[in-house]
């Protein structure tokens, strides 16, 4: 949250009145401002450089006030006060005005082509006739210092630069050259400098070596030069000395260049409006024009004002409030937001003003009418929803557990998710390449290298800054470690442990084989192979030669135990032996009559919602393979498996939304795990590894989606896999294709239902319509089956599914809004058509 | 322990005694010293009213180590006097012949106990001479108790099971217990006290009905961490200084692609309402991985399977790690406890948001709450939720909280008239406060102080 720091008396000034320092820190709480913190340049000074320092220094009261990160309209003096008397009813927001020069032309700025490689935008506009004082000035500059350090980016989106118009002369070229060419004379500098020489000179500092970053490796530097050839500007690092602005420049030339368009505009807004207050005619800003390389011509700045429509219910609904249009476009006023209600029902009309680039939603507009509302004026109520809370089973699991390991005379220890490398692998004596660990890429220091695999080295740490305490120490931990899994979208998951130790003069193995009895006897693990649980001695470096055991239950390793090594205890900086245990208790998790939450999201979607924008589904139909070779070539070969990388990239499955047959003919025809620069094509080939063991029943296994669709579709378009896939869309356009038919339809429906309230209860219903016998013709079946037309029903695919002796059914989907059609409906229309069928059931019905 | 030996004498003496005898007399005269009569003494009293002991002091004198050398020796002058040969001495005629060694004879006198003899003058001038000291000591007058035996019998200090089984305790005599001490410390294990918040912190949502999110998921891609929630990506949440990203494994792989397209979108261009943020968004920054820097990365996964649902109001809470490659110091460390409540409802108002965090709170038993205005990139409105603190006597924030953002909720396919309404606080705050920890690494990390963990009281968050 940025700072801004004020001169009180000049606030209190420009505020019209004093404040008690409870009374203002109480506006800012009010405003959503908070007054962090009362001191002078002094107390500053003092405090950074020493108390010998600060003699010289201002003793001036001065407020730090914390702004909101996205209200740039408040970072100097001139707009807090702005803000506030507006918000106070005492001043009426100005209004800002972009005028053209009184004669004459737009000063003008011409962007060559090559600042494209290096900082392509640039906006600019002129201050005329502005009266700077020393405060003013001050101010001037610490709003640019404040920008750049804020919506700027540390000038990395935009830079800033001020000229005194007056020593230079348009037009001004924006242009980029090698930093050998550039030489100028900058910004309180004596003399003239190559711009190789500025990024050395400035390596040392303090302040502008932040910035060099930005172009240093660069084959070109920005560069704006005027119609002389004097250098205004070398953004986004230095200022020309020439056309510095002093206490007496009338005529200010602003340019920000940037490589976002959007915040360069907004700055030059933040400027401008901020200090147009000080020129001749107040809140005027004379335009200036922005020629681009391709010739197009931009008018700047663009001290937009949008209007926006929303109705009062919306805000009291929102708010929890119950306020007049007329009172709601006052509170809006208050926020600089000029609102009135247009008297068409409880419409108001909200004009965004330049300065609140913050307002991108209706929702900020309702924020803004409940801060000058007061949100501590708002009524507090409960939400009515009725809930069924549920514990996360794991952590369910964890806690019981934790329980009674402490009863067990364990105590809990609670360590870092981040250690060192050395951690989890040297000082365990195993390689970090054994390891699945997860590296960090920034780690300001060694501590927070990885995620650990582990929970021992966490443990034998604690005992170590705890050896004073008597023995003997017994520790457990049960949190989650990280290990590296491709399965999972972002190829890590969690592992939820429980280890233990025992530290003592003797090493206690039967005290951790005891632990390891108890907590088996907790989660109802009897001791026996096979079904239960035993250990088996296995080799371990980090433990004792010959004292080290596997944890086998139910035929699966889940950890380990035994004496740890002397070299492990001498690593930790121990001197007693230790014995330990670490199991995985994730299998131990019971089954549930609850849905299980999960972080894995589905990457398909299967409710097609309705968007403002459909456009995305209108993707070119992908062809559908028939075979593995015709598509994407001999799979066996390189570029075959390219080929279907490639066709992977943005599909989850061969076909559809799930898993099918089509999946497994192609997973089958890939000799070996693809290499992980297929990176698509090795996911989706792990993923449906998965499948291996339910590939039989795969087809069966789907989720039911179901696609009201072109009544075609179920004469399939032949494919390999024989089609059990009965509701599976074909590929991704026919898919699309019946989204939005099923949306137009349901649009239409909708249109024609408006007056009812929302929300109408469906099914989704498959039912099994059989023949008399193997000659009866099926299509003509079909067609009179879908002939059935009623309020509320929708047809959906179909296929045909033999019975045996030749004679097949009709399998068909259908979507009916349960208010209006029943099953029974259903069956008595369909078995109407009695020349055909000869019964009807339901296969399966589901509410969606 | 007197040995039994002097406890029988003792007793014997008192009861030939008539009106009690001296404790100093009774030594002097057994030859003992009088610290065994002392304790003999006492071990009596311990038994009941055998014996009656009333303290008394007396002063007597006593030779320094000095003292006793010239007592013995003579005085330094008349050695000397004796040790000069007559022959040898010129000046022998002016001296007297014979000398009378008073301070000996004085001394002597004071080692015989006759101290009386001698006048206050006197022994103050050998005082001053470091040969006397005068010495207080107490001793007791013995008399017969009420219970007054020669025999004593020996008390038991524990009951047995013989006793019991033989019904002899009815007759033994029970040494009374001391219940000034302390007991001994129970042999037992202990729960951490950042956990034993914790639980009562899912204790507090679950009675209000909030469902356990999975939270289980350290490693997160910025695009569930930060785009989903409509963070830009210039934001410097993103920055290398605030987040440790992931060199291995460094990028998420598999997305919602519909779902992507439509953050994509409301962030770079807008739409749901939103004039967005207008920049160009890379599929590349989404997909880095990072250590999720909040479990907001969690409720925005909840969220997304949510509106793959036919919408149903849920209340959802997370207490779980999150990242921060932040600087650290005595408050602040690279991972932290997150608390987070989340309810998503239709027409829920900022109004409900208060009115269920004023519930949360006094459930901590806080009641003083008022909110302040904030900025947050994924929550409109956003307030600060700030408590009196009675000992400071000031307004302490202890929360954040908000409204999703539309441009959040939306392009997940939430119905437009759903509202969620969050908020959250740290766990290691409130614990550091509840159990008076200065300094977050006593508490959190493997410098933890074993000692605090033992000594740790029940978590009673209301009291």
């Amino acid at each position: 949250m940025p700072t801004v720091g004020i001169k009180r008396d000049l606030l209190f000034k420009a505020l019209g009145r004093t404040y008690t320092d409870e009374e203002f820190d109480e506006l800012c709480f009010e405003f959503g401002l908070e007054l962090d913190e009362i001191t002078s340049e002094k107390e500053i000074v003092s405090r950074e450089q020493g108390d010998t320092k600060a003699s010289d220094a201002s003793d001036v009261i001065l407020y730090k006030i914390d702004v909101p990160a996205n209200r740039y309209d408040l970072l100097c003096l001139e707009g807090l006060v702005r803000g506030l008397q507006v918000f106070k009813n005492k001043l009426e927001a100005p209004r800002y005005r972009r005028i053209s020069p009184v004669n004459g032309d737009p000063q003008k700025l011409i962007i060559t082509k090559e600042t494209a490689a290096v900082r392509p935008f640039a906006v600019a506009a002129v201050l005329r006739n502005i009266t700077f004082t020393q405060e003013r000035y001050d101010s001037f500059i610490e709003l640019q210092e404040k920008l750049h350090q804020n919506i700027c980016r540390k000038r990395s989106l935009v830079a800033i630069g001020t000229h005194d118009l007056d020593t230079i002369s348009g037009p001004f070229t924006y242009t980029a050259k090698p930093p050998g060419d550039i030489s100028f004379k900058p910004l309180n500098q004596t003399k003239e400098y190559t711009a190789t020489e500025l990024m050395s000179l400035y390596k040392t500092d303090s302040h502008l070596r932040h910035y060099l970053h930005i172009i240093e490796d660069k084959p070109v530097y920005p560069i704006i030069y005027d119609s002389n050839g004097i250098v205004l500007s070398m953004p986004p690092i230095i200022n020309g000395d020439h056309s510095k602005i002093t206490l007496q420049t009338k005529n200010v030339f602003i340019e920000c260049t940037a490589t976002d368009l959007t915040k360069a505009k907004i700055v030059l807004d933040m400027m401008v409006t901020m200090f147009s207050e000080y020129c001749s005619q107040p809140f005027t800003v004379e335009e200036a024009e922005v020629v681009y390389p391709d010739g197009k011509t931009c008018i700047y700045p663009e001290l937009a004002y949008r209007k926006e429509k929303l109705s009062g219910e919306f805000i009291n609904r929102k708010v929890g409030i119950n306020e007049s249009t007329e009172k709601i476009a006052q509170l809006l006023t208050r926020m600089c937001l000029l609102s009135r209600a247009t008297g068409v029902g409880d419409e108001i009309e909200v004009e965004i003003p330049p300065t609140r680039s913050d307002v991108i939603h209706a929702c900020d507009i309702m924020e803004d009418a409940a801060i000058a509302y007061g949100f501590n004026n708002i009524t507090r109520t409960t939400p009515r929803a009725y809930t069924v809370a549920n514990q996360f089973p794991l952590n369910k699991l964890t806690e019981l557990l934790r329980q009674d390991l402490a009863a067990a005379g364990f105590t809990e220890a609670l360590n870092f998710a981040l250690c060192s490398e050395e951690d989890i692998a040297d000082k365990l004596g195993k390689k970090i390449s054994e390891t699945r660990a997860a590296h960090i890429s920034n780690p300001k220091t060694a501590e927070f290298q990885v995620a650990r695999t582990t929970l021992l080295p966490g443990l034998l740490k604690t005992i170590a800054a705890n050896r004073k305490m008597p023995l003997p120490l017994k520790l457990f931990e049960v949190s989650d470690v990280v290990l590296k899994d491709e399965t999972k979208d972002v190829g890590a998951r969690n592992s939820r442990r429980f280890c233990a130790v025992y530290y003592n003069k003797s090493p206690g193995f039967e005290v951790i084989h005891g632990l390891l009895d108890r907590t088996m006897q907790l989660l109802e693990v009897k001791s026996a192979r096979g079904e239960g649980y035993h250990i088996q001695a296995a080799d371990d470096s980090t433990f004792f030669p010959g004292r080290c055991a596997e944890i086998i239950v139910r035929g699966k390793t889940v950890g380990r135990l035994g004496v740890l090594h002397p070299d492990v205890i001498n690593r930790f900086e121990l001197t007693m032996p230790c014995s330990a245990m670490e199991i995985d208790i994730e299998p131990f998790l019971g089954h549930t009559a609850e849905t299980l939450l999960t972080h894995d999201v589905p990457m398909q979607e299967v409710i097609k919602h309705k968007f403002p924008t459909p456009d995305e589904s209108q993707q070119a139909p992908v062809s559908r393979p028939t075979s593995t070779k015709t598509v994407f070539g001999d799979v066996s070969t390189q570029v075959g498996l390219k080929a279907l990388n490639d066709f992977l990239a943005d599909k989850s499955y061969m076909e559809g939304f799930a898993a099918s047959q089509a999946d497994m003919t192609v997973f089958d025809a890939i000799p070996s795990p693809p290499s992980l620069t297929f990176c698509h094509l090795r996911r989706w080939y792990n993923h449906i590894k998965s499948f291996q063991r339910e590939r039989a029943r795969l087809p069966a296994a789907k989720r039911q989606f179901v696609l009201p669709a072109a009544p075609a579709a179920s004469t399939n378009n032949a494919s390999d896999d024989d089609d059990i896939d009965l509701f599976g869309s074909d590929d991704e356009a026919e898919s699309a294709e019946a989204a939005r038919v099923k949306e137009r339809r349901l649009a239409e429906y909708a249109a024609k239902k408006s007056k009812k309230p929302a929300l109408i209860a469906k099914s989704s219903i498959l039912l099994d319509v059989k023949p008399w016998d193997d000659e009866t013709d099926m299509a003509k079946l079909e067609e009179c089956v879908r002939s059935v037309s009623m309020d509320g029903l929708l047809w959906g695919q179909s296929k045909l599914v033999p019975v045996g002796y030749g004679i097949k059914k009709l399998q068909i989907g259908c979507v009916v809004e349960d208010d209006k059609v029943g099953t029974d409906l259903l069956e008595e229309a369909i078995t109407a058509f009695e020349d055909y069928v000869q019964s009807v059931d339901v296969a399966a019905f589901n509410k969606i | 322990m007197a040995d039994s030996g002097v406890v029988e004498t003792l007793l014997q003496r008192i009861e030939k005694a008539d009106d009690g005898v001296d404790s100093l007399n009774v030594a002097a005269s057994l030859g003992v010293d009088h610290q065994v009569i002392v304790g003999a003494v006492k071990s009596l009293q311990a038994l009941g009213d055998i014996i009656s002991a009333d303290l008394r002091s007396s002063k007597h004198w006593e030779l320094t180590v000095e003292g006793s050398e010239i007592a013995e020796q003579g005085s330094h002058e008349a050695r000397v006097f004796s040790s000069i040969p007559l022959e040898g001495l010129a000046q022998s005629e002016l001296m007297v012949e014979n000398i009378e060694d008073q301070v000996r004879e004085k001394l002597l006198q004071v080692q015989k106990g006759n101290f009386s003899q001698l006048d206050e003058k006197e022994k103050n001038e050998l005082k001053k001479r470091k040969l006397l000291s005068e010495v207080t000591v107490k001793s007791y007058w013995i008399t017969k108790g009420s219970s007054f035996s020669t025999t004593i019998t020996k008390q038991e200090t524990e009951l047995t099971p013989e006793m019991i089984a033989t019904g002899s305790w009815k007759e033994k005599k029970f040494k009374p217990y001391n219940f000034e001490a302390m007991g001994v410390a129970p042999d037992c294990g202990h729960l951490h006290p950042l956990m034993k918040v914790r639980t009562q912190f899912r204790q507090i949502f679950l009675e209000m009905g909030f469902t356990e999110m999975p939270t289980n998921n350290f490693i997160e891609s910025s695009f569930w961490n930060f785009d989903s929630l409509f963070q830009p990506q210039q934001h410097p949440a993103r920055d290398q200084h605030d987040t440790f990203f992931l060199s291995d494994p460094a990028l998420a792989h598999e997305f919602p692609q519909d779902y992507l397209e439509r953050v994509k979108k409301v962030h770079s261009e807008g739409g749901f309402g939103s004039q967005g943020y207008k920049y160009d968004w890379k599929i590349e920054e989404a997909q880095k991985n990072i250590l999720r820097t909040h479990t907001t990365a969690v409720s925005a996964r909840m969220l997304y399977k949510l509106a793959q649902q036919k919408f149903t109001p849920v209340k959802y809470f997370s207490i779980d790690r999150v990242f921060r490659n932040e600087t650290l110091d005595a408050t602040h460390l690279a991972e932290f406890h997150q608390i987070e409540g989340v309810v998503a409802d239709y027409g829920l108002t900022l109004g409900d948001l208060m009115g269920i965090l004023h519930q949360f709170f006094t459930k901590l038993g806080i009641t003083k709450l008022r909110f302040k205005p904030a900025y947050n990139p994924y929550t409109e409105p956003s307030m600060e939720v700030f408590s009196y603190h009675e000992g400071l006597k000031k307004w302490v924030e202890v929360g954040n909280s908000g409204v999703f953002r539309p441009e959040m909720l939306l392009p997940m396919g939430l119905p437009e008239d759903v509202s969620v309404i969050a908020w959250g606080l740290s766990l290691e705050r409130p614990t550091m406060i509840k159990y008076g920890i200065n300094n977050i690494r006593e508490l959190v990390g493997h410098k933890v102080n074993l000692q605090m963990v033992y000594d740790g009281p029940i978590c009673r968050l209301d009291s």
